[in-house]
Parts: structure tokens; sequence; C-alpha cells
């Protein structure tokens, strides 16, 4: 279903949950929102699912306001962060709730709740009531019970909030096979960036009851649009005095101008591994954390402390140890702007033609 | 060592307290009355259980008890559902008046319908003009009855009620199931245990209570003479055979009930 939000606007009491959100879904898309807890994700997907009543704005599915349809006629699935399973009904019974209360024929609904039990994996345990599932089996049956009257559009309110970390993993690319093959639009909340970037095709991300940028997860990550944005996507340290970095002088033609340093934007090493050594300043190993696939370093130079991966494939560092820094590059913003800088000393200042 | 066997003692010497308390207050008092009613062979037995008087008393009370029930079983599944539903001014306070009819003398409650509903009252007067009383007939025996269980079916569905998250008739709506649909299969079958369970305990206490009743019941066999007061006019008349074989039939049927209750509650917890 193609989607269309715009000039969305909740308020609860005094709280202004959702602020002037626009935005557009194409057919068959997996979105994530994402952001802080209380950020206004949920009350978005509540009011695409009829569960809220909208202030201002129009939401239009297909080409058609929906703003005043109530959620039994706008061809939804909502998958609830608690599952929300009915608990005196066993799998089977939830699953075909949907479609008896939409009057299918008795064969019809036999064969579909057979048709998603088989795709759910829910095979052996038709007769079980909830409470005798465990929670990943709970979240499948939820899952099933939502897509089983054939919805439009899947709305998933963290639906992984409540699994524990292992299975969590597992039920995410499970779910992404699922919904591909399906070919359903599907909305989902979360507030785990690490969720939204490994399942969705194209985030958004909801800060304080606005929309802070729409793409997909590379382009979010390489080209945040916003400080919030910047720093709430990967890992990252602030130095508060851009200027202070080496190779980032510039800076100071914009006072007040801070740097958001990805750990990947630094590399450690010693002086002999770096072409250009007038391009890095010498630093101090402070810790140094195994990450099983890789090394995390925390490096200080000057007063600030920096944060780097390093390959297993590279020699050992140690606390104590005098290394080389170079800074790649910087994402600097000030109170007007942001945007991402090079280090200017990287490129040869004397390229050497043969 | 010597602190684990005091421990043991102590222990045990607390079990055997409470159980020789239970059996003191509860279980001899009833095997009593069982013994009492047979005292005289079974002959005598089955001609006081079948003496009209007797058995029209029990059959009046049941009926009264059930109708008592059913409005309770209504109202109270209602008000269960106001007070954890809604939210207004006064609502803790209506809540802690629901126990109310627990904590007041129940020969006060008595008191206050026969003020209340007596032939000078209002309330009395009004009906009067309709053409039918109810002091001392059968809608005054109601009326005291329902006061006196008014809190069995409220405290049994509540919890039920804040266990059930608004989310499940949110699943229902976005299934496509009308807001009806969704009252009679997804929050009926939730509240229903409840509604069951304390419905029973109502029923029970209803069929038992003398208090209330006996200042505001009658004494005309099969209309407005109920059990209790049965019971207690044959210990007046020094009839206690009479009594105990009425007194007999009320606790098996309380019997049977609190069993039903019983596993009714089980089969919630284990199902």
């Amino acid at each position: 279903m193609h989607i269309e939000v715009s000039g969305l606007y909740k308020k609860f009491g005094d709280f202004q949950a959702v602020t002037d959100v626009n935005f557009e879904i194409e057919k068959g898309q997996l979105i994530g929102l994402l952001g802080p807890s209380g950020g206004g994700k949920t009350s978005i997907l509540r009011m695409l699912a009829g569960l809220e009543s909208v202030d201002k704005g129009d939401i239009v599915f297909h080409g058609k306001r929906v703003n005043d349809l109530p959620p039994q006629e706008r061809g939804i699935g909502f998958v609830f962060q608690n599952y929300a399973l009915f608990k005196h009904m066993t799998v089977e019974g939830n699953i075909a709730f949907g479609l008896e209360v939409k009057k299918w024929s008795k064969a019809k609904i036999k064969d579909r709740v057979a048709e998603l039990v088989e795709l759910t994996g829910l095979s052996g345990f038709e007769k079980r009531y909830p409470h005798q599932l465990s929670g990943g089996q709970r979240q499948r049956v939820a899952f099933a019970r939502a897509l089983a009257p054939e919805p439009q559009l899947l709305l998933l309110d963290e639906p992984f909030a409540a699994i524990d970390a292992k299975i969590r993993h597992e039920l995410r690319s499970w779910l992404r096979d699922m919904i591909d093959r399906l070919g359903i639009t599907s909305i989902f909340v979360t507030h785990d960036q690490d969720e939204a970037i490994e399942v969705a095709d194209q985030i958004m991300i909801i800060n304080k009851g606005r929309l802070e940028q729409k793409g997909t997860p590379w382009e979010i990550y390489k080209n945040p649009q916003s400080p919030f944005v910047a720093e709430f996507i990967g890992e990252s340290t602030i130095v508060e005095d851009a200027s202070s970095l080496r190779g980032f002088g510039n800076a100071s033609d914009w006072p007040g101008t801070k740097a958001l340093i990805r750990p990947e934007y630094v590399e450690v090493g010693k002086p002999s591994d770096f072409k250009l050594l007038s391009a890095t300043e010498s630093g101090r190993v402070r810790h140094v954390h195994f990450r099983g696939s890789e090394w995390l370093v925390e490096v200080e130079v000057g007063s600030t402390r920096l944060v780097t991966y390093r390959s297993l494939e590279k020699e050992i560092v140690h606390p104590g140890d005098e290394v080389q820094v170079l800074i790649h590059r910087a994402y600097l913003f000030n109170n007007n702007d942001s945007w991402i800088m090079e280090n200017k000393l990287k490129e040869d200042p004397m390229p050497v033609h043969i | 060592m010597s602190s684990m066997l005091q421990g043991r003692w102590w222990s045990w010497g607390f079990r055997s307290a409470v159980m020789l308390y239970f059996v003191v207050l509860i279980i001899f008092p009833i095997f009593g009355i069982y013994g009492q009613s047979l005292s005289s062979g079974w002959s005598a037995f089955a001609d006081n259980i079948t003496e009209p008087l007797a058995w029209k008393a029990v059959l009046l009370t049941i009926k009264l008890a059930l109708i008592t029930t059913i409005i309770n079983a209504l109202v109270g599944t209602m008000s269960a559902w106001v007070l954890i539903r809604y939210r207004f001014p006064g609502r803790r306070l209506l809540n802690s008046l629901v126990d109310l009819p627990f904590a007041l003398p129940t020969a006060v409650v008595g008191l206050m319908i026969l003020l209340l509903l007596g032939p000078h009252s209002l309330v009395g007067e009004w009906a009067e003009k309709l053409g039918f009383t109810i002091l001392f007939h059968q809608p005054a025996i109601i009326i005291a009855m329902v006061f006196v269980t008014f809190p069995f079916v409220i405290r049994a569905v509540q919890p039920l009620l804040e266990e059930m998250e608004t989310s499940d008739e949110e699943a229902a709506y976005t299934l496509g199931a009308s807001r009806a649909t969704t009252f009679w299969r997804v929050i009926l079958p939730n509240m229903l245990p409840g509604i069951l369970s304390g419905a029973m305990l109502a029923f029970s206490r209803a069929l038992a209570e003398f208090g209330a009743v006996v200042l505001v019941a009658g004494n005309i066999p099969g209309k407005t003479l109920i059990a209790s007061v049965y019971i207690f006019g044959e210990i007046e008349s020094d009839n206690t055979l009479g009594a105990t074989a009425v007194s007999v039939m009320l606790l098996t049927i309380s019997f049977l009930i609190l069993w039903t209750v019983n596993y009714v509650q089980m089969r919630r917890k284990n199902g």
C-alpha cells in the first residue's frame, strides 16, 4: 500500500507528541521508525492504525484519505508490543479471529489458518494457549494473527522488545525474510538502532515528535542531516572545539563549531603505518577492549579521548603505548549548520609526479 | 543444632495449633449439625425435610437468592467495569464504599431497609399507590440480600479487568471486530471466571442471610418465610430437629457451591 502522511500533529493534554510530520512510503517497503523512547514513534504508528485520532494533518492510503476511518476499516495488521494475544483462545483461535469476524467461510478459514501456521513455523502448537508458548512463539502468533485477514499494511510496535537478545536476532532476520516474501508494506517502531539498520529498507528518525531524517540506513549513517541523527546513529565522540583537531584547523572559520567523530573515522598505528605523517598527531593508548571480532581502542590525543576499532590482523597495541592518530574525517556542526569535513592534511601538499 | 530442633518443634506446634483451631471452630460444628439432624434416625430426618413448611422455605430462599445473584452479577460486573475503566472524581471513594456491606452489622442493614421502605416512608407510600407492598414481602427480602452480597462480584471481577490490557481490545479492533463483537468475544470471556465465582459466593451468602432479612421478611409459608427465619422459628418453638434438617440442606448447597468455586478458580490458574 502506498502511504502518504502530511502535516501530522498530535497533542496529549499539554504534551505535543507529534509535530508536523510528513513522509511518503512506497508499496512493499519495510520502514523502521527509530528514535528515543517517548519521541512520538508509537503515536505516529497508532495514528496510522486509527487507534489514535489525528489533531491535524492527513493520512492517505492508496490516494484515499483515511483520517476518519476506524481501525476496523483501514485494512491494516497491528502487532502490539505485548502481543495482546487473546488468552482464552488457542493459537488457532487467535489466528482465526480476524477471519471469523470478517465472516469467511469455515473451509477458507481452515485453509488460511493452516497456511499461516505453516508460514510462521507454529505447526504442532495449534491447540496451545498463549501461556503455554515461549516469547518468540507468542510473537509469531501475534504476527500470524495480524497477517491472517490479508492486510495491506503491517504495523509493528517494538516487535522484539520483550524477547531476549539471542532469539531477538533470529526473529529479526526471520521477520525480514517473511516480509520480503509477502511483499507487504510494513512499518515497525524501535528504539534499537541495530535493529533498524539491520532490518529496515528505510529508516525514519523521530525525535521530540519531529521527523529528523528519512533515508536508507547507509544514507543516514553516511550523511546525517542533523546533530541529533549523527549522534543517535552509530557510536561517536563529541569534541567541543573542532579546530583543535589536526587537519581540521579550518573549522576555526566557524566559531563554536563542534566535531562528532565516529570510531571508523579514526586510525591508529606506528609512524611507519602512515603515508603522510604530517596529517597525524601523537596520542597515548588508554584502554583496549576485545570486542570478539575486533579491538576497541581508546586513545588520548591532548585532552580529547577518541575511540576507534582495530583489526585483529594488525599488531596488538597496549595501554600506555605511544601511537600516531589519524582522523580521516569529522562531522562538524554548530547552532546553524552541519557538514562533513575531510582531513585537509591528508592530501599530499607536494605531490610528486613521475 | 538445638536451634534447628527448636525451629522444627516450633513449626510443628504452629501447624498443629492452626489445625486444631480449624477443627474446633469449623469442622466440629458442621459435623455436629449433620449428626444432630440424623440423631433420631433417617425417618425423622425425612419427615422434617418433607414437611411442607420446611421445603417451601428452602425453595423460596433458593429462588430469591437466585434473583439476587442475577442482579448482582449484572450490576456488579458493570460496577467493576466503571471502577476500573473510567477515571472520575470520587472513584476512589466509591471503590472503598463497595466493601461497606461487609463491614455493616447486618441487623443495621435490615433496620435501614425497614425505615426506608416501610409503609410510612416515601418509597413505601409510592409503592402502595402502585398496588404492592415492599416490606414483609419478597421485594424487601431481595433488596436486603442484594445489599449484603453486593461486593462479591465486583471484587472478583476487578482483578481480572485490571490484568486485562486495553491492547487486547485494540487488537480485536484492528482485526476488524466491532465494539459489540469485541465485548462478547474478548472482554466477557476474560471476566467470566470472576463473574461466576463471585456470583456463586453471593448466592451462597444470600442463601444464609439472616440478620438483614429477619426484620423485613414475613412469615407466610411459601411466600415470605425464608429458610434462615424458619430455622430461627423452629429453635424458638423448641423443634431442634426441624431446624437442623433445614440447616443441613442449606449447608449441603453451600458446600457444593464452595467446591465449584474452588474448581473454577483452579481451572483458571491451570488453564
